[in-house]
């Protein structure tokens, strides 16, 4: 299998290049994608190549266009609706759950909302408390919808192809600080990544860390260390949050009897307390320590440096948690 | 005598969703309802109007208040009923209720219960005609309740930039919730948000069918032949509270007998008793529309409740996401 070497946001403009080039129904719409190119730089080239019918610029109004986008989806067409970051999206809240989500059910199944919100999530560099939400927690909440975060260009690229063509409607996660992270990504046409399917990052037999996008990346390194130290550490990218790909889970905590979940967000319910709920459900016999959760410290993100790297999950921290469950402190 | 039999079929749905709300509202009071219900009684001819002045392929979203629409727009009134008791058989299959009647059939598209909250969707139903390239015109309903949220502002302002086929019309009936329009808002006359967004505008009162028909017309044509949307305030009264469980004890007596002194549906009727080409067939229609009421009744009374497994499989389109 052929591939090319792609930067993250080089990968998802390729989806959606290929994805509008295969549907004429599927459209690009957001704050700046068009003519500025994308706020980081995601859509560029997309408005010369598919003009502005299918590239189009919205004013600053995230529940204008994210409704527009669901009335659309109802209708007929599949929507790709980016926000210029997810932040953004609790103005469009209100659209995302009580229409986009719930739609399918309170129609009695009569009306689909094909319909992909996609943008930057979690923590930049000191964008401040405003701008540093993790939000898969909120969104993963909500049945009727499907949560993906990518941490690789191929998954970017292979997941969002998947979305688009999903008849539900799609949270999909990228990251600003991965934009430029490079990986290969296969080059046949119909390369896709299904839903609810994780993957094994590192092998290991001591330890699994489990986590998703940007953190996959830290979690790899913190396995490096502990691997210097005799700990052989398993590293799963969940890939995909909802649906949450259980059997994997279970099957690496067969092998490895310990976990620690490792991501951005706060520690009060989300994401991360659902994975523990599952595994001391599921796996309780095969478990020799607690799960615990490596997450953000519990405050608003502050703009200090030094204080936001201590508040956002480092290496270290997801180090000391896989010792602690190893029982070798 | 095209006006006459037009009068005759306007007579037919006004009564037909008025018996179809007081059976609701008596239903509900015998607990076969549950929720929240509330009335389009009084408001009716908002409802027949628009729905004469668009073709079967538009489009109607609106409120929580959308008996009256979804009727007007075709839905059977024994599917519409069903829908209230929590039956299957129901618009939506029991799983929406009264807030959420949704008919793929004829372009009824909810029922919706967050105040303005439609409103985007319905603009996005406009877009997507657009897109494609269809002549077809959306209708979205709201009340004047919905004007200060935001989710309003941003429709009407996405929908004029881009001029998409869409008619927004407000139902003023007066009271957001028991709240009057003098406290609410600080410019009364609705329709005058149209100018902020270079948006065509009217503004008329819901005593006749006819004028509401024709006055949307032009509306729906200018939006058929591109020239964008309107809005259009239409002022209208309820004539039982918000919902059912409101006494309404925020307004007079003698102010509702003076609205229902302009209630489209009496009105027409006495213009039919007085007019010799018709004067016969109004206890005729009568007869029918209360033989249909009572067949939705029944209907309604007999069908099935929806299953557990009905959920899941409603959830989500295909496998369900976990």
């Amino acid at each position: 299998m052929s591939t090319t070497t792609m930067r993250y946001r080089e990968a998802i403009r390729s989806a959606i290049d290929e994805e509008m080039v295969r549907d004429k129904n599927v459209f690009l719409m957001g704050e700046e994608v068009g003519h500025y190119q994308g706020a980081y730089k995601v859509s560029e080239g997309l408005l010369e190549k598919f003009g502005e019918n299918r590239v189009i610029d919205t004013p600053i109004a995230e529940c204008g266009f994210a409704g527009i986008g669901i009335g659309a989806a109802m209708t007929g067409l599949r929507p790709v609706i980016e926000f210029m970051t997810w932040n953004f999206s609790a103005v469009a809240f209100d659209q995302i759950l009580n229409n986009a989500a719930k739609m399918r059910q309170m129609s009695g199944g009569q009306f689909n909302v094909p319909i992909v919100f996609r943008g930057p999530n979690a923590s930049a560099r000191q964008v401040g408390s405003q701008h540093s939400h993790a939000m898969e927690h909120f969104y993963a909440h909500i049945p009727g919808l499907k949560v993906v975060a990518p941490a690789t260009p191929a998954d970017a690229k292979g997941l969002l192809k998947t979305a688009i063509r999903d008849n539900n409607p799609v949270i999909f996660l990228e990251s600003e600080t991965l934009y430029t992270f490079k990986g290969e990504v296969p080059d046949e046409p119909d390369y896709t990544v299904p839903f609810g399917k994780g993957r094994v990052a590192r092998e290991g037999k001591d330890c699994t860390i489990i986590s998703w996008s940007r953190l996959l990346q830290v979690s790899l390194q913190a396995a490096e260390t502990l691997a210097a130290d005799g700990i052989d550490v398993e590293v799963i990218d969940l890939r995909s949050l909802r649906p949450l790909d259980e059997d994997l889970l279970i099957a690496s905590i067969e092998k490895t009897h310990r976990a620690v979940v490792a991501y951005e967000g706060w520690p009060y319910g989300g994401v991360g307390a659902e994975i523990v709920d599952r595994l001391q459900r599921l796996a309780f016999d095969e478990l020799d320590a607690p799960v615990l959760r490596v997450c953000n410290l519990d405050v608003p993100m502050p703009y200090n440096a030094a204080l936001e790297q201590q508040v956002i999950p480092q290496a270290n921290r997801i180090i000391d948690a896989v010792r602690q469950v190893s029982y070798r402190q | 005598m095209k006006r006459r039999e037009e009068g005759l079929e306007f007579f037919r749905q006004l009564l037909l969703i008025r018996r179809f709300e007081e059976e609701s509202a008596r239903a509900y009071s015998m607990g076969k309802i549950g929720g929240f219900l509330h009335l389009y009684i009084g408001q009716e001819a908002i409802a027949v109007g628009a729905c004469a002045a668009i073709q079967k392929d538009d489009y109607a979203v609106t409120t929580y208040r959308d008996h009256g629409l979804a009727l007007a727009r075709g839905m059977p009134p024994g599917v519409a009923m069903a829908e209230l008791y929590g039956k299957q058989t129901g618009c939506s299959q029991g799983l929406g209720g009264s807030m959420h009647f949704f008919h793929s059939e004829t372009n009824m598209l909810g029922g919706h219960g967050i105040v303005g909250g439609h409103r985007p969707l319905a603009a996005g139903v406009a877009f997507a005609s657009k897109y494609q390239g269809y002549p077809h015109v959306t209708l979205a309903f709201y009340g004047e309740g919905a004007s200060s949220i935001g989710a309003s502002h941003e429709a009407m302002s996405l929908a004029a930039l881009w001029k998409l086929p869409i008619v927004f019309i407000c139902e003023n009936n007066q009271y957001a919730m028991g709240t009057p329009l003098k406290r609410h808002l600080s410019i009364t006359d609705i329709s005058l948000k149209a100018d902020a967004y270079g948006m065509a505008k009217d503004r008329f009162v819901a005593d006749d069918v006819f004028t509401v028909r024709d006055r949307i017309q032009a509306a729906v044509d200018r939006a058929r032949s591109g020239e964008g949307p309107t809005l259009i305030e239409i002022r209208t009264y309820r004539f039982r509270g918000h919902s059912m469980s409101d006494p309404a004890k925020y307004r007079t007596k003698s102010e509702l007998d003076a609205e229902k002194q302009r209630d489209a549906l009496t009105r027409l009727e006495k213009q039919l008793l007085e007019d010799d080409g018709t004067k016969d067939q109004v206890a005729a229609i009568r007869e029918t529309v209360e033989a249909e009421i009572a067949e939705a009744i029944q209907f309604a009374e007999s069908s099935p409740e929806p299953g557990l497994e009905l959920l899941e499989a409603t959830t989500y389109d295909g496998d369900f996401a976990r």
